[in-house]
């Protein structure tokens, strides 16, 4: 039974429920009983529960909710409250921020002022949230690499729907809530400032978005192959021959001549997971404050191609008979 | 319950899922690709042979009457109340008529078609059915697209068949929407005009009637930056999806991708743009110039049964002429064989009720 003397096992093995380490002064209750699921236990741990919840954690359930219940009812208005209407038609659904018009003043609700609320209310349970994933990690003894990587997340969340319309004066141009219409969205704003593909900060966030699965997938198998010879016990490998640990090393260091140590692997996708959403947010927030149209600006600073012309030349009719545009 | 069994049933219902969204939303092979710029650019339209089958049948060119000799008399002369086609001889007149009843109100497939649908057969002369009206606007607006508007139609012009293939109002046709309004009096959110499956933007969440600003109106379509740096251009991202609306509609009327007209590298350039775009500006022209100034004007003309839910008439836009072909009827000229619709007179006429 190999299986057996591997910690890296799907054999469920079950001791009696484990309640965490003590509580420090001035937190709450752990809440709920904890209970086995043999399901939860082919994806993670069959132990579920109990779970702190905490204060910030309950400011953040109910500003989510709230914010839940602000979108989705505005969404199921607008379909005249047909239940069968609002399942059918809800990836198109969506409330809109307030138009470009109302600038950054508070809108009527039924006209953007809903969009803000719901806005205001998600974003205090993200924040919440956070301080909750940065509080659970310091009562664990924990580094805070959790907390920034999720910051890191919440400033793209907040150059789109709060920094960059601060700085172009109009709430309209933030994302609206919604499945299709968001997305409608993302290429609208790509037309409108002149191609986003030509945004340095946005092809290095794709790098990094790109990076990241590569790393994922490289360092998953790694370690998944070697789980065999117990790969999952690091420390007391890194010194010894033959191990798992070594045999990882040497696998990287034949395929490429160079090889991640067994912490810095972890550096290096944690750096490349939060570079994505901080050059993207940078991205973001020059598009429209800073620079106009991309293309145009990358033909400026010489990095756009050009290609030769395939049709004689042209000139836009509107500028020969002076009509409108 | 078992997991096993909770596991199966989770992954054949995402399987389900998978496969309805697989087939319902792609296409079958094959693909052929047209090159339409600098090779490695991506210039490129793409056709599927199967679906270019399909819309082949619906650009099928009608047969050709038989010419009349252009010898007096005018029919001016012989019938009473001839206002736009009174220079043509009378054998011309009757082929035309011949002609139109064929394209727009054929008596074996329309009810109530032939001469009667726009003539009280008991004195022809007569303007009491309103369809003779519009009919005689129509003939107006057809000289007029190809007098005037050769920029779009070429030499290859248009007749009625054009857009009526048979039927007495063309198969797609467009008239202003009422709002989705809400159930709860302005509490909730109001109409923002988009964000239901757009049949204009090809069932993106895009504006649902792009038209009335753009192919009626003349609002601003060019709203991409002009300047590396900002220097001016207040267009805003929500403005950016009326005009990505409209370029969906002409791009589902003509059955091509962006790249007929753009590179996509820079819409707004046109240095890098095709030919096809000019082409395209000025058929956008044309457009406003038929709605406003021919079928708008025609509104009190028409039955209630014949106008939109807001009262105003059926309108048209690039489907309505192109209906899914790059070029109507792929580019044949019926107005070669037809060369009455160019003496139409445009005239003083006054649009009167029946």
């Amino acid at each position: 039974m190999l299986e057996y003397q591997n910690l890296f096992t799907r054999v469920q093995v079950r001791g009696p429920a484990y309640a965490g380490v003590p509580f420090s002064r001035g937190d709450g209750p752990r809440e709920g009983k904890p209970l086995f699921s043999h399901l939860a236990g082919i994806l993670g741990d069959a132990q579920v529960g109990p779970i702190y919840l905490g204060w910030s954690g309950l400011v953040s359930l109910i500003c989510g909710f709230i914010a839940f219940e602000i979108i989705g009812l505005n969404m199921w208005a607008s379909v005249g409250w047909n239940p069968i209407q609002f399942i059918r038609l809800l990836p198109w659904l969506a409330l809109e921020p307030p138009a470009p018009g109302y600038g950054l003043r508070f809108p009527p609700l039924a006209e953007g002022g809903w969009w803000l609320l719901a806005g205001f209310f998600l974003t205090t349970s993200i924040i919440m949230w956070w301080v909750r994933i940065y509080r659970r990690s310091r009562q664990l003894g924990l580094g805070t690499h959790t907390a920034w990587a999720f910051g890191a997340a919440i400033w793209l969340y907040l150059v789109l729907g709060l920094f960059r319309p601060l700085l172009m004066g109009s709430w309209g141009e933030a994302v609206p809530f919604g499945i299709f219409p968001h997305l409608d969205w993302t290429a609208a704003l790509s037309i409108r400032y002149g191609n986003l593909f030509y945004n340095p900060f946005h092809a290095l966030s794709i790098v990094f978005l790109y990076g990241s699965t590569l790393l994922f997938a490289m360092h998953g198998a790694t370690i998944l192959a070697a789980g065999r010879f117990g790969s999952e016990r690091e420390v007391e490998q890194v010194i010894d021959r033959g191990t798992a640990h070594e045999r990882c090393a040497i696998f990287w260091r034949w395929t490429m001549g160079f090889n991640a140590t067994f912490e810095s692997i972890h550096r290096w996708a944690w750096w490349f997971a939060v570079l994505c959403p901080i050059a993207g947010g940078i991205g973001i927030l020059l598009t429209g404050t800073v620079v106009d149209n991309w293309y145009l600006w990358a033909i400026k600073q010489g990095y756009a191609p050009s290609y030769p012309a395939v049709y004689p030349p042209m000139v836009d009719p509107a500028s020969v008979l002076g009509a409108g545009r | 319950m078992n997991s096993r069994l909770i596991v199966g049933i989770g992954a054949g219902a995402a399987l389900l899922v998978a496969a309805a969204v697989v087939l319902l939303t792609f296409e079958r092979p094959p693909v052929v690709s047209v090159q339409r710029g600098f090779r490695g650019t991506g210039m490129e339209l793409v056709y599927n042979p199967r679906m270019l089958e399909v819309q082949a049948a619906l650009q099928v060119l009608p047969e050709v009457i038989e010419p009349a000799d252009d010898e007096d008399p005018r029919a001016s002369e012989i019938y009473q109340n001839v206002q736009v086609l009174g220079g043509l001889s009378a054998g011309q007149f009757g082929r035309i008529m011949q002609a139109m009843t064929a394209w727009v109100s054929p008596e074996d497939k329309v009810q109530n078609g032939g001469c009667g649908y726009c003539h009280n057969l008991e004195n022809f002369a007569e303007d009491s059915v309103y369809t003779k009206v519009v009919a005689r606007r129509m003939l107006q607006m057809t000289q007029q697209i190809n007098a005037q508007y050769a920029s779009h139609v070429g030499v290859t012009g248009v007749t009625c068949y054009t857009c009526h293939r048979g039927n007495p109002v063309p198969q797609n046709v467009w008239a202003a929407q009422p709002a989705n309004q809400s159930w709860t009096n302005g509490f909730a959110e109001t109409a923002t005009g988009q964000n239901r499956p757009s049949a204009a933007a090809g069932q993106a969440s895009l504006p649902l009637d792009p038209f009335t600003p753009f192919l009626m109106g003349a609002e601003p379509i060019r709203v991409q930056g002009r300047t590396p740096l900002p220097a001016g251009n207040y267009s805003s991202t929500k403005q950016t999806e009326w005009t990505y609306s409209l370029m969906m509609h002409f791009s589902t009327a003509l059955g091509v991708g962006c790249t007929n007209c753009h590179n996509t590298q820079q819409f707004s350039s046109w240095e890098e743009s095709t030919p096809q775009r000019v082409t395209a500006w000025h058929g956008i022209n044309m457009l406003r110039d038929v709605n406003t100034n021919y079928i708008q004007t025609l509104q009190p003309v028409f039955p209630a049964n014949r106008l939109g839910p807001q009262g105003d008439p059926l309108k048209a836009n690039c489907t309505t002429c192109h209906q899914g072909a790059y070029k109507p009827l792929y580019g044949a000229s019926m107005l070669r064989d037809y060369q009455e619709l160019n003496r139409v007179t445009q005239g003083p006429t006054e649009i009167r009720m029946p």
